[in-house]
């Protein structure tokens, strides 16, 4: 199922004018813009070839793309495409990827593990979360904390994690609704308890509208039919309420089939509600 | 305090609004004042990257119906795509067939996929009686041509949403051009067969079931 996130949500254009052939080399010459183009359209237009797998790979090393600050965008890149090509080579490499000094490289390396249902980093997420609140509290003057606890607690309750529970509820008394937010939708998918997902759907009516997407992020990510309704008439862009839609949609599909004769009642009224966000 | 002094400070408060909730307030106020001289105003207020604000604007624009096509039409917003959405929005809500040409090329070309979306499903909600006689089955077949190429859309929600336009359009011409609405049928069931993504193709059989 389609992950829903603010970068499904990034207006691209259309031009196919990258060839595969192209962007594989691209990726490994020495323009470092076409560089780091080449990864994300690789990852964009889920090129599967093994050629392009095993130079995502590598790119995940790379040390001459680095900016000032010492960050690596094109591993960032590279870390992300390899979560959607779903080939379970990538793995080892991702999880090295765990100990990189660049935040966003970890971020994009946690998310990439859990698209690709990888059970083997699990002690490692696990241990991101070492030190709890305390060592989760926001760092002044930095516009992240010290571990994507966001992506790592997401990425937990995708794989359900249930050894994870006592470590993930402290977090729903983060300081930062983000984390909240990630911890009340993995409590709910580890432990099915509704009361969690009341949170989120209160936040679908917070004031910032990156909350409002957040939330809605997560409720589709969840597939939580009984959100259908409040996500429809939350104020946030009409492309992340489809997506979360389609997600309750497919994840009602997918846990009532039926014999393929006729829809559901419930499948044509998450339908009617999309028709109406066209 | 006459009339006209009333709408001007209604308009001003859209207009000077500083903050996230004082634009949603204003604009609700004046969506729901249903003020002609407001509709450019109401307009503008889809770029502004509000989307709270945009809908309820979007949502005072359509009341106005025909009245707003004109100025719908000649105050696009070509530099920004989540305002040129929700004007294209606006046009398919109205229905008004003089948004025809606008809404091909916003389909076919646009580079915005929630601009191509929000078109495809406008070319199945067209007044087509408000068209000249002899245009009708021309623009139909038009439309038509249309959304078969942007059923092939990479995006699946512009794929789904043209199976919405496709739905629309077939239920509009089953009496006038039955021809083409079995064309519409026999490539939904086509599509239905070669469709990869679960939603879209769940649509699809929801048009099937419902073009009986």
């Amino acid at each position: 199922m389609l992950q829903p996130s603010l970068e499904n949500y990034v207006e691209t254009d259309n031009s196919e004018s990258l060839t595969v052939e192209q962007a594989i080399a691209n990726l490994q010459g020495n323009d470092q813009g076409l560089r780091y183009y080449a990864a994300w359209w690789l990852g964009k237009f889920r090129v599967r070839e093994p050629l392009a797998i095993d130079a995502l790979i590598a790119a995940l090393q790379d040390q001459e793309n680095q900016t000032e600050l010492g960050g690596y965008p094109l591993r960032r890149n590279a870390a992300r495409a390899l979560g959607k090509l779903g080939d379970h080579r990538a793995v080892p490499a991702l999880i090295d990827c765990l100990d990189c000094p660049d935040f966003y490289v970890r971020e994009a390396a946690v998310q990439s593990l859990a698209m690709l249902e990888d059970r083997t980093c699990i002690p490692k997420l696990i241990k991101l979360l070492d030190g709890g609140l305390e060592a989760a509290e926001p760092i002044p003057g930095s516009p992240h904390l010290a571990q994507p606890y966001n992506a790592v607690i997401e990425a937990l309750g995708d794989l359900g994690v249930t050894e994870a529970i006592e470590l993930i509820e402290l977090f729903l008394e983060h300081p930062n609704e983000l984390e909240q937010y990630a911890a009340a939708r993995a409590m709910y998918q580890l432990t099915q308890n509704p009361t969690y997902v009341e949170r989120l759907i209160k936040a679908l009516r917070a004031d910032q509208v990156q909350l409002r997407r957040a939330a809605l992020s997560d409720l589709g990510a969840i597939g939580y039919l009984p959100a259908a309704d409040a996500i429809a008439k939350t104020w946030a862009e009409n492309s992340l309420r489809l997506i979360a839609l389609k997600g309750i949609l497919e994840h009602y599909l997918e846990t009532h089939p039926t014999d393929g004769c006729h829809l559901s009642e419930t499948t044509i009224r998450i339908m009617n509600l999309m028709d109406g966000l066209l | 305090m006459t009339n006209t002094t009333r709408e001007q400070e209604l308009i001003r408060a859209v207009k000077e609004a500083d903050s996230a909730y004082s634009l949603v307030k204003a604009v609700r106020i004046l969506a729901n004042a249903h003020i002609e001289a407001a509709i450019p105003t109401l307009i503008a207020v889809f770029s502004y990257n509000n989307p709270g604000a945009a809908e309820l604007a979007a949502g005072g624009v359509v009341r106005f119906g025909k009245t707003a096509v004109a100025q719908l039409l000649n105050l696009i917003d070509d530099y920004n795509y989540g305002g040129r959405a929700w004007a294209i929005r606006a046009l398919s809500g109205i229905g008004d067939p003089r948004a025809f040409d606008t809404l091909i090329e916003a389909a076919e070309t646009d580079f915005s996929m929630s601009v191509r979306r929000a078109a495809t499903k406008g070319l199945g909600n067209l007044d087509w009686e408000d068209m000249p006689k002899d245009k009708i089955p021309a623009a139909q077949e038009q439309a038509f041509k249309t959304l078969l190429l942007t059923c092939q859309d990479s995006e699946w929600v512009v794929r789904y949403s043209s199976v919405v336009g496709l739905q629309g359009l077939a239920t509009a011409v089953v009496v006038t051009y039955p021809e083409l609405a079995e064309s519409i049928k026999t490539h939904l069931a086509q599509m239905f067969k070669t469709e990869t993504d679960l939603t879209v193709r769940t649509r699809i059989q929801l048009a099937i079931e419902q073009l009986g």
